[in-house]
C-alpha cells in the first residue's frame, strides 16, 4: 500500500523546505471546503481537518468552540465524507478526532479512504493502545500517525517513532491546542529526529511567523491549528485565511534551515 | 428438577486488572500521550502504597479519626415491616462531608502527599467530591482546585460556597453541556499544565488506569464493613441482595467488592436519564472503554436525573463487565419516583437521604412490592450520602 501522506511529506522537504500543515475543524462553515482549497493554492504540503467531537480532551478554548459551533450547524462525520469526497484538493487529507467517533462506526477508515482522507490522528489512543486502530487503518490504507509529548521517556518515543505513520506529531508544550508555544518542543523534535527518518511535525501554540520559523529549526515542519481557527471563528473568509497561510509559507521559506 | 447457578468463580471478580487497566473488553488508559506518564506515576505509587502496611495503617487512622469509620450498619425496622423484606442501611451519610465519597479522597491525597504533589485538581458534579477533596487538601496542607460546570455551579451553590470556605479554588467550566463531564474534560485538560506538582484527585471508578480500580480500592471499606456487620447482624451471615446507586459507579463498586465472592445478588440502580448500561453503547470517554449514552452519530449525550451525582453520561468500567458476566444486575429508577423514596425513609426511619441514595431505596421499594424480593429477603442498601445538600430540590418539587 501506498503512503500519499508520507511520501507527499517527504518530497515537500527535500532541499531543507519546511513543511506546513494547516488545521480546519470540518463543518465550522457552510463554505469550509473552500478553506481546504484557498489552503492548498497556498503553500499547504498536506491539511488536517477536524471532525468535531462532543468531548475534545485536548483541545483549548479556540477548537472546542470551532467544535461546538459546527456539532450546533449539526454537521456529522457522514455528511462531512461526503463533502470531502465530492471536492477536489490537490494535497494529503489527514482527519483528526477523537476514538469514540472512530470507534462508533466499524468502516470509519474505509469511509476516510473511499472520501479521499488517507492520514487519520486520534489523539485519545496513545501507542499501547493504537494496535487495534493501526490494524483497521493499515488495511484501509490510512496512515495512522502517533503523538509524542515533551514528557514521553526514550523508551516510549522510540516506539512511537516506530509506530507512527505518515509523520511523527510532536506535541510542542504540556498543554491543549492553542496555548503559547515552548521550548520544549524543539527539544522533543530534535529527539523525534535522531530516533527516525520519518517527517517530524511540531504542533500546538504555533501562532505567529517567528513561532513557525523558530519550530522550524528543530522539526520538518508545524502544525497551525488555533491561530488559523480563531480568525475563521472572528469572521475571516477563506480568501483572507489563504492569504494568512502564504504569509506563513513565505516566512518559512525566506529562514534557511 | 429445577438446575442450581453457581456463583461465579470468587478469585477472579472484581480483582488486580493488571497494568492495562482492563476489566474483560473495559477500561484501558485512552488519554493523550502527555497524561500517559502521569498516568503510569500514579498507577506505581498506588501499587506501592497499597502493599505498604504503613500507608494502610495511616489511611485507616485518617478515615477513624477523620471520617469517623466504622459507619453504622442501621436495620431499617419500620420500612422493613412494611415492605415485608429486611432491610439493613449501610450508613455512608453518617461519613465526614456528608457521603462516601470522603473514603476515596482521603486516600488519593494521602497518596498524592506520598508523592511530592503540592496540589489537587479534582471535577464535580453535585459538590459532594469537590466538598470532599477540599476537606482533604485542607487537612493534609494541600491546595485544592475543583472544576465545576456553570450549571451545577448554579444548582449546587450551597457546595460552592462550602468548597470555597474550605479554602479550595473552585473555576467554573463554560464548555459543552456546562456539567459534571465538561468539568471531567476539563480537569484533564488542566492536569496536562500542571503534572508536576499537582495529582488528578478523580471522583468516582473512571478515568484512565488506575483510576477505576485504585477508586474501588479506596471505596471496598464500605462493602469490607458492610461485610462484618452483616455477619454480626444476619443469621445467614450474607445479605440475599446487595444493592447500591449507580453514577460513575464508586459506591457500588466499593460496596460490591465486599461481596463479589459471596452468593449475594449485586444490583446497581442507575438514573433512567443516565442509565449508561441500560440505553448506552460501547464508547470511549475520558480515558476509558465502557457504555455511554451517546446519539446517532457517537456525540455523547448530555444525562438528566434529578441526581446532579447521578448526571453522568458514562459508567465506570468495571460495573460494564460485572454487566456483561451477569454477576452484577443494573436496573434504572426515574426522577418520579426518587421522591416518594425521599419521603419514605425521611418518615419511617428518620433519614433524610441523598438523591442519589434514594434512588437505590426507590429500586427496594418497587422490588418489594412487586414481589421481586421473595418475603422477608434480606437487602443491604448502601445509603451513599445525606439528603441536605438536596434541600433545595425537594422543596421545589413539593
Ligand atoms: C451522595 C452521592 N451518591 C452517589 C454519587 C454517585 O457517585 P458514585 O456512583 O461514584 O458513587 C454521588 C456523586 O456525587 C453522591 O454525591
Amino acid at each position: 500500500m501506498s503512503s500519499i501522506v508520507e511520501d507527499r511529506l517527504r518530497y515537500g522537504r527535500t532541499g531543507g523546505r519546511s513543511l506546513l500543515v494547516p488545521y480546519l475543524t470540518g463543518g465550522i462553515r457552510p463554505d469550509w471546503i473552500s478553506y481546504l482549497q484557498e489552503y492548498a493554492r497556498n503553500g499547504a504540503d498536506a491539511i488536517e481537518i477536524g471532525l468535531p467531537f462532543s468531548d475534545p480532551i485536548l483541545d483549548g478554548p479556540t477548537i472546542q468552540e470551532a467544535s461546538d459551533r459546527a456539532l450546533r450547524r449539526g454537521v456529522t462525520v457522514r455528511g462531512l465524507l461526503d463533502e470531502v469526497a465530492r471536492a477536489e484538493i490537490d494535497v494529503p487529507l489527514i482527519a483528526m478526532t477523537y476514538y469514540n467517533l472512530v470507534a462508533h462506526s466499524p468502516s470509519f477508515c474505509g469511509d476516510l479512504a473511499a472520501a479521499g482522507i488517507r492520514g487519520l490522528i486520534v489523539p485519545d489512543v496513545p501507542v499501547d493502545e493504537a494496535l487495534p486502530l493501526a490494524a483497521s487503518a493499515e488495511a484501509a490504507g490510512v496512515e495512522l500517525t502517533l503523538l509524542a509529548a515533551p514528557t514521553t521517556p526514550p523508551d516510549r518515543l522510540a516506539e512511537i517513532a516506530r509506530a507512527s505513520r505518515g509523520f511523527v506529531y510532536a506535541v510542542s508544550v504540556m498543554g491543549t491546542t492553542g496555548a503559547r508555544f515552548a521550548a520544549s518542543g524543539g527539544r522533543l523534535a530534535g529527539d523525534l529526529r535522531r530516533l527516525t527518518d520519518r517527517p517530524v511535525l511540531l504542533a500546538f501554540g504555533i501562532a505567529t511567523h517567528e513561532d513557525a520559523v523558530t519550530a522550524a529549526e528543530s522539526a520538518d515542519g508545524v502544525v497551525i491549528g488555533a491561530a488559523l481557527m480563531r480568525r475563521i471563528l472572528d469572521g475571516g473568509t477563506p480568501e483572507e485565511l489563504g492569504a494568512v497561510l502564504a504569509g506563513f509559507r513565505t516566512a518559512l521559506d525566506a529562514s534557511v534551515r | 428438577m429445577t438446575e442450581i447457578a453457581l456463583p461465579a468463580p470468587a478469585a477472579s471478580v472484581m480483582s488486580d486488572p493488571g497494568s492495562p487497566g482492563r476489566f474483560g473488553d473495559h477500561g484501558g488508559r485512552y488519554v493523550p500521550e502527555s497524561l500517559i506518564p502521569a498516568c503510569a506515576a500514579v498507577e506505581e505509587a498506588f501499587r506501592d502504597a497499597w502493599a505498604d502496611p504503613r500507608f494502610r495503617r495511616d489511611l485507616d487512622r485518617l478515615l477513624a479519626v477523620h471520617a469517623g469509620r466504622p459507619t453504622a450498619l442501621t436495620p431499617a425496622w419500620r420500612l422493613s415491616a412494611e415492605l415485608g423484606v429486611n432491610v439493613l442501611l449501610k450508613r455512608e451519610d453518617l461519613a465526614h462531608t456528608g457521603s462516601h465519597k470522603i473514603n476515596n479522597v482521603l486516600g488519593q491525597a494521602l497518596l498524592a502527599r506520598r508523592m511530592g504533589k503540592t496540589r489537587l485538581l479534582a471535577e464535580t458534579g453535585a459538590g459532594s467530591h469537590g466538598v470532599a477533596t477540599a476537606t482533604a487538601a485542607a487537612l493534609l496542607g494541600l491546595s485544592a482546585t475543583v472544576f465545576m460546570g456553570e450549571v451545577d455551579m448554579e444548582r449546587q451553590a450551597l457546595n460552592v460556597y462550602r468548597m470555597r470556605m474550605l479554602g479550595a479554588e473552585v473555576i467554573p467550566v463554560t464548555g459543552g453541556t456546562r456539567t459534571l463531564k465538561d468539568a471531567t474534560s476539563e480537569a484533564m485538560r488542566q492536569w496536562v499544565t500542571c503534572v508536576d506538582e499537582a495529582h488528578y484527585c478523580l471522583g468516582s471508578v473512571m478515568g484512565p488506569h488506575p483510576y477505576p480500580w485504585m477508586v474501588r480500592e479506596f471505596q471496598r471499606v464500605i462493602g469490607d464493613e458492610a461485610r462484618r456487620q452483616c455477619a454480626a447482624e444476619l443469621t445467614t451471615g450474607i445479605p440475599d441482595y446487595v444493592v447500591a446507586c449507580v453514577g460513575g459507579g464508586s459506591n457500588a463498586a466499593g460496596t460490591f467488592a465486599g461481596f463479589a465472592d459471596t452468593g449475594a445478588q449485586l444490583i446497581g440502580v442507575e438514573a433512567e436519564g443516565g442509565a449508561a448500561i441500560a440505553f448506552g453503547q460501547v464508547g470511549v470517554l475520558h480515558g476509558f472503554r465502557s457504555y455511554l449514552v451517546q446519539d446517532e452519530n457517537g456525540q455523547v449525550a448530555e444525562a438528566h436525573s434529578i441526581a446532579p451525582g447521578l448526571d453522568y453520561p458514562g459508567v465506570g468500567p468495571e460495573h460494564a463487565h460485572l454487566n456483561d458476566t451477569g454477576r452484577a444486575r443494573y436496573v434504572t429508577v426515574g426522577d418520579a419516583e426518587v421522591i416518594p423514596a425521599v419521603r419514605r425513609l425521611a418518615r419511617t426511619e428518620g433519614i433524610l437521604p441523598a438523591l442519589e441514595s434514594a434512588h437505590a431505596i426507590a429500586w427496594v421499594i418497587r422490588a418489594a412490592e412487586s414481589g421481586e424480593l421473595p418475603p422477608w429477603s434480606t437487602v443491604l442498601v448502601t445509603l451513599s450520602g445525606r439528603g441536605d445538600k438536596d434541600v433545595a430540590t425537594l422543596m421545589a418539587a413539593s
